[in-house]
């Protein structure tokens, strides 16, 4: 018998009813009646499910609130169906961490009141928008009803802390460095953080609802800026839901190009990250020698495909640049040159004591919190989480090779460091698999042709970007436009580890601490 | 250690010249030029500020850094204050719930001062443009002197466009 089922008797013999169906291979949609949303996260929570992403949508006079769950590789998107008139639903934050903010989001966005959520404090909406007011129900304007200067969010209570000697520091949203903007308030002793607490939202805008009736074309370019250096996955995603919804199968040769893309994209990432921690702790030689090698990478991005990131390269149905024989030996010899580099870096750096001094124990975020979190990616794989997308949920082209899964779990700064440099590795031979594959494939097409999808057709694009698992729901209206977008970046999940692997550590380290984790903040607030 | 100096050595110098053309100029506008000839020849601080950007910016102002551009070479440096600073830089559209803060910047930056807004968002508000949540290009919020388009502007458009702001009346 399969977990599913047992799982499904599980839930019968509680008096959950189930409505069950498939969206793909890997995913089922469930259907529950809105009283057992609680209910159901607590037997799912002991049955080990992770729980990884939350929103809703209005359809008519009626909320639909999702939630998707995953185990091995087996995803469930949880729907049940709640009136307008009155939006209420049980909480599932009681029962997973991870559902907190996701939650907290989707009452500021819908009004949806999520009964018994331990934390009622408004998330998105700082002072946006009236507290009244809820930007993705279908009677709010796009334009909306903003003040002419919006006032600072200062009345949102942070937890407070009492006793000699105990001190706040609150940092952002202007930052000192070249980052994005959110707020950071730490209570701390000495140079010992007690306790941080974020404040994010401060990128808010309002992606999910700039994306309602724009054209699969329009909506690919929207999700690529979701989160600028996660251009690639993020399109990718949702790309792979509006496919989906209109049964639309991409190109074998367009899988692959998308494949390369996606490792090239983790490649740039990470070598940025190995050297951004090093210059965190002031070792410039790292620092210099990486972003010498992302700057060689992104150019021969651009000579290649036309842009540094691969904006937009990524389009529906296929992708926009091919590889050609001269590009095939070109990517080749890339991957040779930074397999050399490195093979003369990462010697050099590994023996350096002072950064083994800064980076072991520091930042440490132990496997259980990180499966409490649900966090994803390095982060979490560096915490012993193995999960991969690719390998446990595999879509073309990663589902024509073997995928090894970097793992670690010592869940420190190190581990984190480490991790990516193994899977620039892993990505370096992934993209020669995919370039040999491409060479045996005869030319062909790039892109699929389009069909329309139906009216109320959706789907659920799950791909593996460099921070981890995304995840993109998409829903069409009628005549091509969509009706509801929402991406999941894994960043939602892993800021609120941040705040626990931060605990115990000093204050001047909190700047590496955050870049081991490198948590976007616009995927996060959309 | 020895690999460290060996690897120092074998890399040698990356670092690119990087000229600027009359014609590039004249795109940027000549006048902003001259006002900041005068005040700052040979020195720009500039404070960053991300407005409610993707990240995509930030990603190539950072490259400004590594050593292929070196922008410190050019007296351009990046400083942590408003108050240290002579030229915003502001990326993404003006998100409205960073609306305040970036006002607050604008004040806490000395006269005189320029604003560049960087980026496709910041320049003429993009795939984001004006919304509940977004006041749009920065232009929106407060005055803006010059404007570099791309999404994003590539590092050497960036460090032209900069360049052009302290090259002295000379050269």
């Amino acid at each position: 018998m399969s977990w599913q089922n047992v799982f499904l008797t599980q839930l019968n013999e509680a008096d959950i009813f189930v409505k069950t169906g498939s969206i793909s291979p890997f995913v089922e949609i469930w259907e529950i009646d809105d009283k057992h949303w609680q209910d159901f996260a607590k037997i799912a929570f002991e049955f080990k499910l992770r729980w990884a992403a939350g929103f809703a949508e209005q359809i008519d006079d009626q909320f639909h609130v999702y939630a998707c769950f995953e185990t091995a590789g087996n995803y469930i998107l949880l729907r049940a169906t709640i009136n307008v008139s009155k939006p209420e639903i049980p909480s599932q934050a009681t029962v997973y961490a991870a559902a907190n903010r996701s939650e907290r989001h989707t009452h500021d966005m819908f009004g949806i009141t999520f009964l018994n959520h331990p934390d009622p404090r408004c998330w998105t909406r700082h002072k946006v928008w009236k507290k009244s007011d809820h930007p993705l129900r279908h009677d709010f304007p796009v334009q909306g009803f903003p003040a002419d200067v919006t006032p600072p969010d200062t009345d949102y209570h942070f937890v407070q802390s009492h006793g000699v000697g105990v001190y706040e520091i609150p940092v952002g949203p202007v930052h000192a460095g070249i980052i994005e903007p959110g707020h950071f308030r730490f209570q701390a002793v000495g140079e010992l953080i007690l306790n941080l607490e974020e404040r994010l939202g401060y990128v808010h805008k309002g992606t999910e609802k700039i994306a309602e009736g724009r054209s699969p074309e329009g909506l690919a370019k929207l999700a690529a800026r979701v989160s600028g250096d996660t251009c690639v996955s993020h399109t990718w995603a949702a790309c792979m839901a509006m496919e989906q919804a209109a049964g639309v199968e991409i190109p074998k040769r367009a899988a692959l190009i998308r494949g390369i893309f996606a490792e090239r994209e983790r490649i740039a990432n990470h070598l940025g990250d190995l050297g951004a921690i090093c210059n965190d702790v002031a070792f410039a030689f790292a620092f210099m020698q990486m972003m010498r090698l992302k700057e060689l990478w992104c150019r021969s991005n651009y000579e290649l495909f036309g842009h540094r990131f691969l904006m937009d390269k990524i389009i529906v149905g296929g992708v926009a640049v091919d590889v050609t024989e001269a590009t095939s030996k070109f990517l080749l010899s890339d991957i040779e040159q930074l397999r050399a580099e490195l093979a003369d870096l990462m010697p050099a750096i590994d023996l350096n004591s002072s950064l083994e001094d800064r980076l072991y124990t520091a930042g440490y975020l132990s496997p259980e919190t990180a499966a409490h979190f649900g966090t994803l990616g390095f982060v979490g794989r560096a915490s012993g989480q193995n999960f991969d997308v690719r390998r446990d949920a595999p879509y073309a082209p990663y589902d024509s090779v073997k995928v090894k899964v970097a793992l670690e779990d010592q869940g420190d700064i190190a581990s984190r460091f480490w991790v990516r440099y193994k899977e620039i590795n892993a990505s370096m031979k992934l993209i020669k698999q995919f370039v040999e594959q491409l060479e045996q494939l005869p030319e062909g097409d790039l892109v699929a042709n389009w069909k329309t999808p139906e009216t109320g057709s959706y789907g659920l694009g799950i791909v593996d970007g460099w921070r981890g698992e995304i995840i993109s729901y998409v829903r069409f209206a009628e005549n091509n436009t969509i009706a509801r977008f929402y991406p999941r970046d894994p960043s939602q999940l892993n800021w609120e580890a941040l705040e626990k692997a931060v605990l115990n550590n000093i204050v001047p380290d909190f700047p590496v601490c955050n870049k081991s984790f490198n948590c976007s903040y616009s995927g996060n607030d959309l | 250690m020895l690999s460290l100096f060996k690897k120092i050595f074998t890399t040698g110098v990356v670092t690119e010249n990087v000229k600027v053309y009359d014609e590039e100029l004249e795109a940027l506008g000549i006048e902003i030029k001259r006002h900041i000839d005068q005040q700052f020849a040979g020195s720009l601080a500039i404070r960053q500020v991300d407005a409610g950007s993707c990240n995509g910016c930030e990603l190539e102002i950072h490259a400004l850094s590594n050593p292929f551009y070196d922008v410190e070479r050019f007296g351009i440096h990046f400083v942590a204050s408003p108050r240290h600073a002579d030229v915003l830089l502001v990326t993404g559209v003006v998100s409205r719930a960073m609306q305040t803060a970036l006002l607050r910047t604008y004040d806490a930056t000395p006269n005189p001062k320029w604003v560049i807004a960087m980026g496709d968002c910041a320049s003429c508000g993009g795939e984001f443009g004006v919304s509940y949540a977004s006041c749009g290009a920065v232009s929106n919020v407060i005055p803006v002197d010059m404007t570099i388009a791309g999404c994003p502007p590539t590092p050497l458009v960036l460090l032209k466009s900069l360049l052009a702001l302290i090259k002295n009346k000379k050269g």
